[in-house]
C-alpha cells in the first residue's frame, strides 16, 4: 500500500466573509462551541456550510493507475488538493509513502519576465525537483517542448502554444513515486495533446503510482486500471475502470422512467425555471429509450418556467459511450424561433438520427437567446440505437463501424 | 500500521510547535530559485536596474536633510545631517521592505499555493533574502559615504559597531514576524494592506529615524517603545559616535523581536493549512 485514505471530508463554508462571520469564528474559537453549525446538503440554499467531500476511503497500491471520475462539482478537484496537500481536510487521515508530484495546472510559479531557461529551474524546483535533477534532464526537457530557439527569451513573449509546450514539458519529467494529475492534458494542440498522453502511457507503465481526474472517458480508459466514482462528495464506486466508467454514465442519466425530472439533476440552473419532463418516443410514437437505426428520435420536453422570454434557444447534444460530443442541435440551426411562457411548456423535438448502432447520451439545455443558461441537464437522455431498421430491408449494412454518424452524399458514376 | 512508515501524514490540523523545519532544509534549492527570482525580476526592464537600490535612500535622506534640518532645524545629535538620516533610513528601509514585502505573501501567491505543495515558509525566507541582498548594497554605499566623512570630519566610531550583525538578525525578525502575522490575518481581512503602509510611516514618525532619542525629552519612552528605535541608536552610535546606546533598551528591542518573530511562525502555520479556502 502505498497511500491510504481514511475518512476524509472537507467542509466549506457557504456566504461571504464579513465582520460578523468573523466575529462568529473568533466566538466558535473560543468557546469550541458548535453555535452555528448548520449544514446544507447541496440541494437547496441556505446553511453555513457545506460537505464537498464526505467519508471518503480507499487504498491505492504501488504501481496502480486509479481514474478519479464524477460530474462536475462530486468533489474530484477537491479530492486531490486534498491529496497534494494545497489545502487540508476537515476530517480523517491520509497516509502516503514516497514523493509525491502534483500537476493541478501546467506552468504554476512561471514568471512572465524570466527566460525559459530560468523558469525550467524555478518550475522544476516547485514541482519538487532537485537542481541536480532539472539539470540532468535539461536537455530533454527543451527537446520535449521543441522551443531550443526561444530557451533565453523570457516566457511572457512566446506564443501560447510555445508556453504551454515548455510547461507541460517540466511537469512530464517530473518522476515522483506517485503522481497526480488534474485534467492538464486539455491543452496545446491535438499533435501535443496525443505526445502529452503518450507520455503519461509511458509513465504509469514504468510502475509509477498515478491518480488521474479527467472528463474525457477516453483517455480515463486508456490510461487507468482502476477507478472510482465520486457524486455529491460521496464515493459510491471503487472498481475496475469499465464498470467505473459505464456507472458514471448510467447514473448521470437520472432521468425516471415516466420521463420526469427530479429536482437537483441539473448540471447548472438560473432559478427562472426548470426541465421537469423529457420524454421519448419512436416513429410508432410509442415511449421508449430503443431506437431503430436511421429511424427519427421523438422528444417532448417539459420546462416549467418562472419568466417570459420572445426568444430561447434549446441546444440537444449527442454524445458517445466516452463522453464526448459528437453532434448538436439547436433551434436556431434550422432557423426557428422558440419563445417562453409563463408557466408549462412542452416542445416537441424530431432529431435526424444519423447514428451507428450503439449507446448514446443527450445533454439538453434550455438557455435565453444570448447562450446564457436556464436549466442544464448532463448526460440526461441514454439512447440505444439497434441495427435493425423501422423494416427488415433497412437495418444497418456492415459489421463494424466507423465513427459515429453516417454521412450523406450524393454518388454519381461518371 | 505504525505512522513512522509513512513519508506525508496529511491531517485536519498541525501541532502549531511542529515547523516542518527537516523540510524547509530539503527544499533549499527552491529557497535559493525563488530568492533569484525576487532579486533579478524586480529590475527587469528597468533603466537604472538595481541603482535604484541606491536611489531610494539618498533621496529620502536628501529630501529629510532640506525639510527637516535644513527648515524644522532639527536636531542631528551633532552629526552632519546627511549623515544622520542616511543611517536611519538604510536600516529602516530594510525593516519596512521586509514587513510589506510579507504582509501579503498568501494574497500574491495564492495562484501558486492553490496548486502546488511546497513549505510556504519558504516565500517570506527567500522574500527577506532578497530584502538582506539589497541591505548590504545599501550599506556598501553607506559605508563609502560614512568614510568620506571620517576622513574630512569629526565623527568618532566605536566598537559597538560590531554589534551591526546582531542588529541586523533582531531586524530581520521583527520585519518578518511582523509580516507573517500580518500576512495570516490578511486572508480573512483584506483591510490590512490599507493598514499597513500607513502604520509604517507612522512607525518611521515614532522612531529615532527622524528624532533622536536625546531630543525626545519626556517623550523618549514613545520613541523607544517602537522596537526599531534602539536597533538604529546603536548603529548610529557604533557608527557615528553619537547617539543613545542603552544594553537595557537593545535588550528589549531584541526581545521584542524574538517573541515577534516565533508569533509570527506559529500565525503562518497555523493560517497555510485552509488558507485557500479563505481568501
Amino acid at each position: 500500500m502505498i497511500i491510504s485514505v481514511e475518512d476524509i471530508g472537507k467542509k466549506y463554508r457557504l456566504g461571504e466573509y464579513n465582520l460578523r462571520s468573523a466575529l462568529s469564528d473568533i466566538k466558535q474559537s473560543i468557546f469550541k462551541s458548535k453555535i452555528e453549525t448548520a449544514e446544507n446538503d447541496r440541494t437547496q440554499a441556505g446553511g453555513k456550510y457545506v460537505w464537498a467531500l464526505q467519508d471518503i476511503n480507499f487504498s491505492v497500491n504501488s504501481g496502480e493507475v486509479l481514474g478519479i471520475i464524477g460530474k462536475n462539482g462530486a468533489g474530484k478537484s477537491t479530492l486531490l488538493k486534498v491529496l497534494s496537500r494545497v489545502t487540508a481536510p476537515s476530517t480523517g487521515i491520509i497516509k502516503i509513502r514516497g514523493r509525491v508530484g502534483s500537476l493541478l495546472e501546467v506552468g504554476t510559479g512561471f514568471h512572465p519576465d524570466l527566460t525559459g531557461r530560468e523558469n525550467i529551474f524555478l518550475n522544476g524546483a516547485i514541482l519538487g525537483m532537485s537542481k541536480i535533477e532539472i539539470r540532468s534532464k535539461f536537455d530533454e526537457i527543451v527537446d520535449f517542448a521543441g522551443i531550443q530557439k526561444y530557451i533565453d527569451t523570457p516566457v511572457k513573449r512566446y506564443s501560447s502554444g510555445m508556453y504551454v509546450r515548455l510547461a507541460f514539458a517540466v511537469a512530464a519529467h517530473l518522476e515522483p513515486e506517485i503522481l497526480i494529475v488534474d485534467e492538464v492534458l486539455a491543452v496545446g494542440d491535438a499533435e501535443f495533446q496525443e505526445k502529452c498522453v503518450g507520455k503519461m502511457k509511458s509513465v504509469s507503465g514504468e510502475g509509477r503510482t498515478v491518480l488521474f481526474v479527467s472528463h474525457n472517458m477516453g483517455t480515463i480508459r486508456s490510461l487507468c486500471t482502476r477507478g472510482i466514482l465520486l457524486r455529491n462528495g460521496k464515493m459510491v464506486l471503487d472498481s475496475n475502470i469499465e464498470t467505473a466508467i459505464d456507472s458514471y454514465l448510467k447514473t448521470n442519466a437520472k432521468r425516471l422512467s415516466d420521463g420526469s425530472i427530479p429536482e437537483g439533476a441539473s448540471l447548472q440552473n438560473s432559478g427562472d425555471g426548470r426541465i421537469t419532463s423529457i420524454k421519448t418516443s419512436d416513429f410508432k410514437n410509442e415511449a421508449t429509450s430503443d431506437f431503430f437505426y436511421n429511424s427519427p428520435i421523438h422528444l417532448e420536453i417539459d420546462f416549467d418556467s418562472e419568466i417570459e422570454l420572445d426568444r430561447a434557444l434549446i441546444g440537444i447534444q449527442i454524445k458517445n459511450s466516452l463522453n464526448e460530443s459528437i453532434q448538436d442541435f439547436v433551434n436556431v440551426y434550422d432557423n426557428v424561433n422558440l419563445g417562453v411562457r409563463k408557466g408549462r411548456n412542452t416542445y416537441k423535438v424530431t432529431l435526424n438520427n444519423a447514428m451507428h448502432p450503439g449507446k448514446y447520451y443527450l445533454n439538453i439545455t434550455m438557455a435565453r437567446f444570448n447562450g446564457v443558461p436556464l436549466d442544464s441537464l448532463e448526460s440526461i437522455v441514454e439512447l440505444n440505437i439497434s441495427n435493425m431498421g423501422e423494416t427488415a430491408e433497412s437495418g444497418y449494412p456492415f459489421a463494424w463501424y466507423n465513427g459515429y454518424l453516417k454521412g450523406s452524399a450524393t454518388w454519381q458514376q461518371a | 500500521m505504525d505512522n513512522k512508515d509513512w513519508d506525508i501524514i496529511i491531517t485536519p490540523k498541525k501541532k502549531w510547535w511542529d515547523l516542518q523545519l527537516k523540510e524547509i532544509v530539503k527544499s533549499k534549492d527552491l529557497l535559493f530559485l525563488f530568492f533569484r527570482r525576487d532579486v533579478v525580476s524586480v529590475y527587469k526592464q528597468t533603466l537604472l536596474g538595481p541603482l535604484w537600490f541606491f536611489i531610494q535612500p539618498i533621496l529620502s535622506s536628501f529630501a529629510f536633510t532640506i525639510i527637516l534640518s535644513g527648515f524644522g532645524k532639527l536636531s542631528t545629535d551633532g552629526i552632519p545631517p546627511f549623515l544622520f538620516y542616511l543611517s536611519g533610513m538604510i536600516p529602516w528601509g530594510y525593516f519596512a521592505t521586509v514587513v510589506q514585502n510579507n504582509s501579503n505573501t498568501f494574497y500574491q501567491n495564492q495562484n501558486v499555493f492553490g496548486k502546488v505543495y511546497f513549505p510556504r515558509l519558504l516565500m517570506p525566507f527567500s522574500l527577506t533574502l532578497s530584502n538582506l541582498l539589497k541591505f548590504a548594497l545599501q550599506f556598501s554605499l553607506f559605508l563609502a559615504i560614512w568614510f568620506y566623512y571620517l576622513v574630512n570630519s569629526s565623527i568618532t566610531p566605536n566598537i559597538t559597531a560590531f554589534l551591526l550583525p546582531l542588529n541586523l538578525i533582531a531586524m530581520s525578525m521583527l520585519g518578518l514576524g511582523i509580516g507573517l502575522i500580518l500576512s495570516s490575518l490578511s486572508i480573512r481581512f483584506r483591510d490590512i494592506g490599507f493598514v499597513v503602509g500607513f502604520f509604517l510611516q507612522l512607525a518611521l514618525y515614532m522612531s529615532s529615524v527622524i528624532i533622536p532619542v536625546s531630543m525626545a525629552g519626556k517623550y523618549k519612552w514613545i520613541i523607544l517603545a517602537n522596537p526599531m528605535s534602539a536597533i538604529i541608536e546603536s548603529f548610529k552610535y557604533g557608527f557615528l559616535g553619537q547617539g543613545y546606546f542603552s544594553p537595557s533598551a537593545l535588550a528589549y528591542s531584541y526581545g521584542f523581536a524574538f517573541l515577534v518573530f516565533m508569533a509570527g511562525i506559529v500565525a503562518f502555520k497555523k493560517a497555510e493549512g485552509t488558507f485557500i479556502d479563505k481568501i
